[in-house]
């Protein structure tokens, strides 16, 4: 069968590629493009592993066919940060050690990022169930929530400063 | 592994008759949170399988709110369909219904119509859609269908739609004056969970409060989830008085045909059922504007 061609926007640059019908965007960003910042958990949706922005919508990449971003603009964890600067959500990850074997990671990074973008000053209960979708098996998810709501309380401050 | 044939039509025409062609078996991709965990559970199928995006085809993915109804694309994903205040204003009780549906990730993508056209017996959406008399319509090469969503429905993951036949409009009646609604479910954990039992509850007051209208409708509690009217009618006419609510609680464990699986009992639910219809009845009622 032959590879369909796709051209979309990710982290605001043109990409084209070609894909299987039956490829996900997953599969297209980590084994195609080598944007293997979005990792693969359980691949059914529910672990937020590979969580990215479809059109400014938070989906995970597993449950999204690659010939369906066509045209559309898909956001990565390679799209926060700079290569010689770091996103103050990163920052806050770092200091409250919201990591450990760091698998869910840049899901929960691209996850925070969406979710301030849409609510900059959320409660805790807010930011809990945002971030229900985002498994870690590690933290326990307390020193999660203390970089998402520092990372809130930052960004909140820096924007009363301007 | 089942082979993968893509196309994204922009015209309800040329869905349906790619839909109706017999060439493979064919399935309407929308935001696909469904479709591709079932499709993948087919691994063993040598099969090809033709998916019809539907999302590129204008009004699939949009709500417009006309003085008669709102009218639902399908496909609209959840999290769309929550932020609208327009139509939280409206029907609360629906908004709520959907924004229970899986992770903030899932919201981005699972649509209205597919919670519906899956057909799962614990369907959130699908109460609180009932009890606001929503009708499907259906487009096939035959033209176009009009079906309540008590009668879309027909068993377990099983509805009335055919062969070559697409959703392609939910249809919300406005309310009249003094209607609010409620949906309420109850999962053991506080998110991302399916439910175990649901209640969608509509009324419509009087000015002294006295009920002059009333849906209820029940989910996860029979193959599909159902209209009650004997628990509308012990409602209406009453002030939604302790006695009232407890005979519609009443009436809607009796209806409820539950099983018992790994999620509770059916005498558990039969019991929660009643319960989250008396709450779901007050949500509404304390919603109604004077």
């Amino acid at each position: 069968m032959s590879k369909t061609h796709v051209t979309t926007s990710i982290n605001a640059s043109l990409h084209e590629f070609l894909c299987e019908p039956g490829d996900t965007l997953l599969d297209v960003l980590r084994n195609e493009l080598q944007l293997t910042g979005t990792k693969e958990g359980c691949g059914t949706g529910d672990c937020g592993a590979c969580s990215v922005t479809l059109n400014g919508r938070l989906v995970c990449a597993c449950l999204v066919l690659a010939v369906e971003v066509e045209g559309m603009e898909v956001g990565t964890i390679e799209g926060i940060g700079q290569s010689d600067s770091l996103d103050v959500i990163q920052e806050k990850f770092l200091e409250h050690a919201a990591l450990q074997c760091g698998i869910c990671t840049p899901g929960l990074i691209v996850s925070t990022k969406a979710l301030l973008d849409e609510n900059p000053d959320p409660t805790e209960a807010e930011a809990r169930y945002y971030l229900a979708g985002n498994l870690c098996r590690c933290t326990g998810y307390d020193k999660i929530i203390r970089a998402v709501m520092d990372a809130a309380a930052t960004l909140g401050g820096a924007k009363e400063g301007v | 592994m089942v082979s993968i044939v893509y196309a994204a039509p922009t015209s309800i025409q040329d869905a349906v008759e790619l839909l109706a062609d017999n060439a493979m078996p064919a399935n309407v991709l929308a935001g696909g949170t469904d479709l591709l965990i079932q499709t993948r559970a087919q691994a063993g199928s040598a099969e090809s399988r033709l998916f019809v995006d539907v999302k590129k085809i204008k009004g699939m993915s949009s709500a417009n709110m006309t003085p008669q109804g709102l009218e639902l694309g399908p496909s609209i994903s959840c999290a769309e369909f929550t932020a609208r205040d327009d139509i939280r204003a409206l029907y609360p009780g629906l908004v709520e219904a959907a924004g229970l549906i899986g992770s903030t990730q899932i919201q981005g993508r699972a649509s209205l119509g597919g919670n519906l056209c899956n057909s799962s017996p614990a369907a959130d959406t699908i109460p609180a859609l009932i009890v606001n008399s929503a009708q499907c319509v259906i487009v096939g090469t035959q033209g176009e269908r009009r079906v309540t969503v008590e009668d879309f429905v027909t068993g377990v993951g099983s509805n009335c739609m055919h062969q070559g036949e697409l959703l392609k409009l939910i249809f919300v009646p406005t309310p009249v004056a003094r209607t609010s609604d409620a949906y309420l479910r109850f999962i053991p954990r506080s998110e991302m969970d399916i439910a175990v039992v649901g209640a969608g509850v509509s009324v419509t007051l009087d000015a002294s409060g006295s009920c002059q209208a009333a849906r209820v409708s029940i989910g996860a509690v029979a193959p599909r989830a159902l209209l009650v009217p004997e628990a509308a009618a012990a409602l209406i006419g009453t002030s939604l008085d302790a006695a009232a609510l407890t005979a519609a609680a009443s009436a809607a464990s009796a209806a409820a045909k539950p099983i018992s699986d790994k999620r509770g009992t059916a005498e558990y639910r039969q019991h929660v059922v009643g319960v989250l219809v008396k709450r779901a009845t007050l949500i509404a009622a304390d919603r109604v504007k004077p």
